[in-house]
């Protein structure tokens, strides 16, 4: 039990820690936030990203609600691959709230974005082990473990 | 299989999990030869590493023999004896492509974790937080190997599996900080720490052409055997003013380069080390970087500090205005052991770098808590406890 609850404390510290750190170095909230771009850069020349105009997979399952670009990125980088929703999420949409829930179109997005750069990369997107742990039934365990399910939609991009 | 979990702050357990299995195309799966504990170990185990979950297989240093082959594999087959690079590098993108693996952007399978804590996402990494991807550890029977082809290298005939063992992150890491550092001939180089990292870092400069490699630390049978083994001299820093004798050897100016292998646990000496203590325990600090200020104040103007030892969020009290006024080059890294194995592997087997003193204490993987209760107190002269299954 003390462990147990040591461990909560440093989990919550570590999460305090990172959020004092994101307050310092960014401003609390990005009015933009629902209609930037969200970019990756694909090591590959634009042809291969966007061959035929045709969107890479997964994107090119959302269709029509998205919008694409593409343009080289500069330095011999590869191809600089943005997409955003066509309709801009509405501020509720893209809260704090509805991110944990994983409610947030842009993580879809996000996930999307990563998994294209790396099948164009390496032919392949790494999965995690399974089970990637002996338990998955502890309290810090299930907040690690939410926290990993909502992690290849969430982050920076 | 048995595998070693993390079950909380220093708390490890063998508990049993199901065989890893080939989950993509280019993986393979080693059954393991050998595994060690590593300095990084400690400090997930002591709870300042953030998003561990109770029953995550620990450890990232390790050689075993390659069972099971995925149809995307192209340079290995069953039956390979290999040594694995602790980080896991996809081999094409462009951090890959540049040689700076462990910065690669296709392995970390939790990348809004690793973003939230850094900005950027490192690498993946066996055995380790959750910031740096769901992969489990190698201190089990089996584990998986994704892209083998550039993760997986094989161990020349006549290196011993321990002998090899090291070659996975510990004498890359100490010959990064000596690269990366930019030891050239001629240097006087200071190494902070004697633990596997901070030989094999002092053990890269002097192969690398420096006059002089001095080796701090406190433990005496670390010292002495940095200066058997390794041929560096060695200052105990406490019973020596560290400063005052780095200045009287280097005919006043201060070391070229200085590398920093200890990590944010640090010990220390004074009133600083219990303010550091304090502040760290509490959370109020994530790191103690007693050693780190130590090299920052000691290398000579326009010098280079390199940071191997690892720190995960902000330190207190850190003197950047000497880093500025000195001119300084300050540099850290998780090692990019991709871009050095191959030849490191050759150098063990010619015999230029000697790796098979650290493996202090060789046990069963059953007994592997034990084996970090003497790896963290540094009890009965452990350097390193090596598990075999
Ligand atoms: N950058 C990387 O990729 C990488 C890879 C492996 C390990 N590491 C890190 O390198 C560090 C060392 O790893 P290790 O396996 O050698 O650990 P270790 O615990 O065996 O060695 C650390 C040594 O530092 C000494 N020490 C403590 N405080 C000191 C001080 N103030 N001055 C001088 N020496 C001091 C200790 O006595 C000990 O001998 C750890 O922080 C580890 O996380 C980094
Ligand atoms: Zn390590
Ligand atoms: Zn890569």
């Amino acid at each position: 039990m003390k462990n147990a609850a040591r461990t909560a404390l440093v989990l919550a510290g570590a999460g305090a820690g990172a959020a004092v750190l994101r307050r310092l170095v960014s401003p609390p909230s990005d009015p933009r936030r629902g209609e930037r771009w969200m970019v990756v850069t694909v090591n590959r020349p634009p042809m291969d990203v966007l061959p035929e105009g045709r969107p890479p997979t997964p994107l090119d399952e959302f269709g029509d609600a998205l919008e694409i670009t593409v343009r080289p990125a500069p330095g011999d980088r590869g191809t600089e691959l943005a997409a955003r929703l066509r309709e801009t999420p509405s501020a509720a949409e893209t809260s704090l709230p509805s991110r944990l829930a994983g409610e947030d179109p842009r993580q879809e997005v996000r996930r999307a974005l990563r998994e294209a750069k790396s099948l164009l990369e390496t032919g392949e997107v790494l999965r995690s082990d399974a089970p990637p742990t002996a338990r998955e039934d502890t309290i810090g365990g299930r907040i690690v473990g939410a926290a990993s399910r909502r992690s290849g939609g969430e982050g920076v991009l | 299989m048995r595998a070693v979990c993390w079950e909380g702050v220093n708390k490890l357990s063998v508990e049993q999990i199901p065989d890893p299995e080939i989950r993509n195309e280019q993986d393979v799966v080693v059954r393991l030869l050998a595994s060690t504990t590593c300095g990084s170990d400690l400090h997930l185990i002591g709870g300042y590493i953030p998003a561990m979950q109770a029953g995550d297989v620990i450890g990232h240093e390790f050689v075993g023999e390659v069972v099971e082959v995925g149809p995307g594999v192209r340079r290995h087959a069953v039956g390979d004896r290999v040594v694995v690079c602790s980080f896991i590098g996809c081999g094409r993108c462009w951090y890959c492509r540049n040689d700076l693996w462990s910065l690669c952007d296709n392995t970390n399978t939790n990348p809004g974790i690793g973003q939230a804590l850094f900005g950027y996402e490192t690498a993946g990494i066996f055995g380790y937080s959750h910031a740096m991807g769901g992969i489990r550890g190698s201190h089990a029977e089996y584990v998986r190997v994704p892209f083998a082809d550039y993760g997986a290298f094989p161990v020349p005939e006549g290196v011993d599996d321990i002998s090899a063992l090291f070659a996975s992150d510990s004498v890359p890491t100490g010959w990064m900080g000596a690269d990366l550092g930019g030891v050239r001939p001629g240097d006087v180089v200071a190494v902070w720490g004697c633990g596997a990292v901070g030989q094999m870092a002092a053990r890269a400069a002097l192969l690398k052409g420096a006059e002089r490699v001095i080796a701090i630390d406190r433990l005496p049978e670390r010292l002495a055997m940095t200066e058997r083994h390794i041929g560096a001299e060695v200052i105990d820093y406490t019973t020596t003013d560290v400063a005052a004798e780095l200045r009287e050897r280097t005919g006043g100016r201060g070391p070229d380069v200085c590398i920093e292998a200890v990590g944010m646990e640090a010990h220390g000496t004074g009133p600083d080390h219990v303010y550091d203590q304090v502040k760290h325990q509490l959370r109020l600090q994530t790191d103690r970087p007693t050693a780190v200020r130590q090299a920052i104040h000691a290398c000579r103007k326009g010098g280079s500090v390199f940071v191997l030892g690892v720190f995960a969020g902000a330190v207190d009290k850190f003197p950047l205005g000497m880093v500025v006024n000195k001119g300084l080059t300050l540099r850290g890294a998780q090692m990019h052991g991709q871009r050095y194995i191959p030849m490191l592997l050759e150098r063990i087997a010619k015999g230029e770098i000697s790796t098979a003193h650290l493996a202090t204490h060789t046990m069963s993987l059953d007994d592997a808590p034990r084996g970090y209760d003497m790896f963290k107190h540094k009890k009965d002269g452990c350097v390193r406890a090596v598990f075999r299954p």
